[in-house]
């Protein structure tokens, strides 16, 4: 089946093609890319250009919020040093609700692909239902769960299972709002991939002496690796940079790194060079761990 | 392994049946399916066969009856708990591993010390040693199908399923590998079970072949008995080509019935009729009946009628021929003779045939 589907891509790269089909379509396929060339040269490049030039501005003594042009690399010295803590919180929190989202994630995949049946539809709405609200909304419904008057604590409380007595500004309660954010993420990759595994394949797992444990672990986990992969990347990177959840539901020291870049931006005079410096550094660092991560996970190998 | 059955002997479905909600698929199946035979399940799609094999490997689990090796009863056990091994129709490779690690995956599983020499042996005997570090992405359908037999055939199960094992694959690859199992079968000398639709197929390479229809086996035995003799409708049809017509059995006359079908005498012997009175449904294999333009001598057996098309074959030259019941019958004439009979479309012809080569079924099955 492999064969065919490469016979039939092959007329593609076909060498005897007539030269103007050949223009023509090349025509096209620019004709195709230009609006998306346009809206992330606009929106995308520009202003990253222009935030690298920011990261190296230095301000004028005595005038908050005047900068002029400079190659100041005492900004990102500053982000390094200054917010080192910020930065291991943000890739902590990230990691834990990447994380507990996997562990809650694959076995709802896994229900869905396998065994919903009729539900499967059903669990599907459920899984994308939480899109229909905004994510400002529902981080506050998160506070009101978490609040110390709420069911959840105080149920906790009862049981004296919280020490502490309080979840809602703590960390605790970032970690589970940054979880719950992303969970979606997770799911729908993941899902997608087992679906699309041949149920004749975990069978011949079956078949060839592995029981039931044996053939999740050594068949259909790694068959749906690249859904992991993936799901695990779009949890951690948008939950590493945000800034939502350590707000809303966060303490008030010990903040992640986003909130700090929201702070310099908005809040602290003069702020957006360390800012600009701030979320480079972040965006180098969550790179070359994805880097990293798929250097060592990675597998386009896979069908 | 904790649960594995060792297990030697004989396959036996005892009154196995098989249902989905209301479908039945397997009704009421008895089957021995002696050691190291070559034994096919041969049916249209839908028949049961699959869920058949299904049942054997453990996949399936029976609605009521039995399925035994020897004196194994492997009712109720899981598939990895059997020493049945399946080629599946897809192969299922997993895609994930080489041909090396798919193979030596069943030997892994079951803590065997030699499993990557045992894999290197099997892939040696499918000539796929030197794809070993390949993912099966990059195999052809072929070769695929290659890899997924020694994978199954590495762990020397006592039964082998293969389930339409070389449906994927094109008509030339589809003869090579017809050998290649037989030989290989001949090599090893398990039992293999092999679920196919295709009539050639299932005669070429099996010792037994089982006709399934709707759930039941229609008839049983040796290919070339079953062509010759078969004993149902179903069978007369589905295992080759067959010229029929119905009739009714007006006489008795010595070792020999005869029939009137559509207004012409036809002898079958007793011997070859399911049915001695009544209603018959008489048929005769298009290679046996003879084509000529005059009336054969010896009166009986024969009947006129009108070529519709020729087709030249080379080895051979088959017709249709209209005849007056309204039947299109086929017949296959070996290019004996240097000057070809030369009929057009529109000729008048005899067909006959020896009565010894026609055979009766009861016509309402």
């Amino acid at each position: 089946m492999s064969a065919l589907a490469q016979v039939a891509g092959d007329p593609a790269v076909d060498p005897v093609a007539p030269a103007p089909e050949t223009q023509k379509r090349s025509w096209t396929a620019y004709l195709l890319l230009l609006p998306g060339v346009l809206w992330l040269g606009v929106f995308f490049i520009l202003p990253l250009v222009q935030l690298a030039s920011v990261s190296l501005q230095s301000r004028y003594p005595g005038f908050p919020g005047y900068y002029y042009r400079d190659l100041n690399f005492q900004n990102y010295v500053s982000a390094l040093t200054d917010y080192a803590p910020h930065f291991a919180r943000s890739f902590l929190y990230a990691g834990l609700a990447t994380l507990l989202a996997f562990v809650v994630a694959y076995p709802l995949a896994y229900a869905m692909a396998f065994k919903a049946g009729r539900w499967r539809n059903l669990m599907m709405i459920c899984v994308v239902a939480p899109f229909f609200t905004s994510f400002i909304l529902r981080t506050f419904a998160w506070s009101q769960i978490l609040a110390d008057e709420g069911w959840v604590v105080r149920s906790l409380d009862v049981l004296h299972l919280l020490p502490g007595g309080q979840i809602i500004n703590t960390p605790v309660a970032v970690v589970a709002g940054l979880t719950y954010n992303f969970l979606p993420f997770m799911v729908l990759p993941i899902y997608a991939s087992l679906e699309r595994a041949d149920p004749r394949v975990i069978e011949a797992g079956g078949d060839l002496y592995a029981n039931g444990f044996t053939t999740f672990r050594t068949v259909t986990l790694p068959m749906s690796m690249p859904g992991v992969l993936a799901g695990t990347l779009l949890t951690f990177i948008p939950a590493a940079g945000d800034f939502v959840n350590m707000e809303l539901l966060g303490p008030q020291r010990g903040k992640m790194v986003g909130n700090v870049i929201n702070d310099q931006f908005l809040a602290i005079p003069g702020g957006y060079p360390v800012a600009a410096a701030l979320s480079f550094t972040l965006m180098a660092a969550i790179l070359a761990m994805v880097f990293l991560y798929v250097r060592r996970f990675g597998t386009e190998e896979l069908v | 392994m904790a649960g594995f059955r060792e297990a030697r002997g004989d396959l036996l479905l005892e009154s196995v049946t098989k249902s989905f909600g209301d479908f039945t698929a397997v009704d009421d199946i008895d089957l021995t399916v002696p050691r190291g035979s070559f034994f096919a399940l041969l049916g249209p799609s839908g028949c049961g066969k699959t869920t058949t094999l299904r049942m054997v490997a453990g996949l399936e689990q029976p609605t009521t009856g039995r399925v035994k090796i020897g004196e194994t009863d492997l009712t109720g056990s899981r598939p990895y708990e059997r020493p049945v091994n399946t080629v599946f129709q897809s192969y299922a490779l997993f895609p994930h591993l080489t041909i090396r690690d798919n193979v030596a995956f069943g030997p892994k599983r079951r803590k065997d010390k030699d499993a990557a020499s045992r894999a290197a042996d099997a892939l040696e005997l499918v000539q796929m040693t030197q794809f070993a570090g390949r993912k099966p992405a990059q195999l052809s359908g072929g070769q695929q199908q290659r890899v997924a037999l020694a994978r199954a055939l590495v762990n020397h199960p006592e039964v082998l399923l293969l389930d339409e094992p070389l449906g994927a694959l094109d008509l030339k690859l589809r003869r090579e590998m017809q050998v290649e199992l037989k030989r290989i079968q001949t090599e090893v000398g398990l039992t293999f079970i092999h679920v196919t639709h295709d009539q050639e197929e299932a005669m070429t390479m099996a010792d037994t072949v089982a006709v399934m229809n709707k759930g039941r086996i229609e008839q049983m035995g040796a290919p070339a008995a079953l062509y010759d003799l078969p004993r149902t409708r179903f069978v007369a049809n589905f295992l080759g080509q067959a010229n029929t017509g119905e009739g009714t059995i007006e006489a008795v006359d010595g070792d020999h019935l005869v029939a009137d079908v559509f207004g012409t005498k036809v002898q079958i012997l007793k011997s070859r009729s399911q049915v001695h009175e009544g209603r018959v449904l008489f048929g005769v294999r298009p290679e046996k009946v003879t084509v000529s333009r005059k009336q054969p001598d010896d009166v009986g057996n024969d009947v006129k009628g009108v070529v519709r098309d020729v087709s030249f074959l080379g080895v051979a030259t088959s017709y249709l021929v209209d005849m007056p019941s309204g039947a299109t019958w086929s017949c296959y004439e070996q290019n004996l003779d240097v000057e070809p009979v030369d009929l057009r479309p529109g000729d008048e012809v005899w067909l006959t045939w020896n009565p010894g080569h026609a055979f009766g079924v009861p016509a309402d099955a």
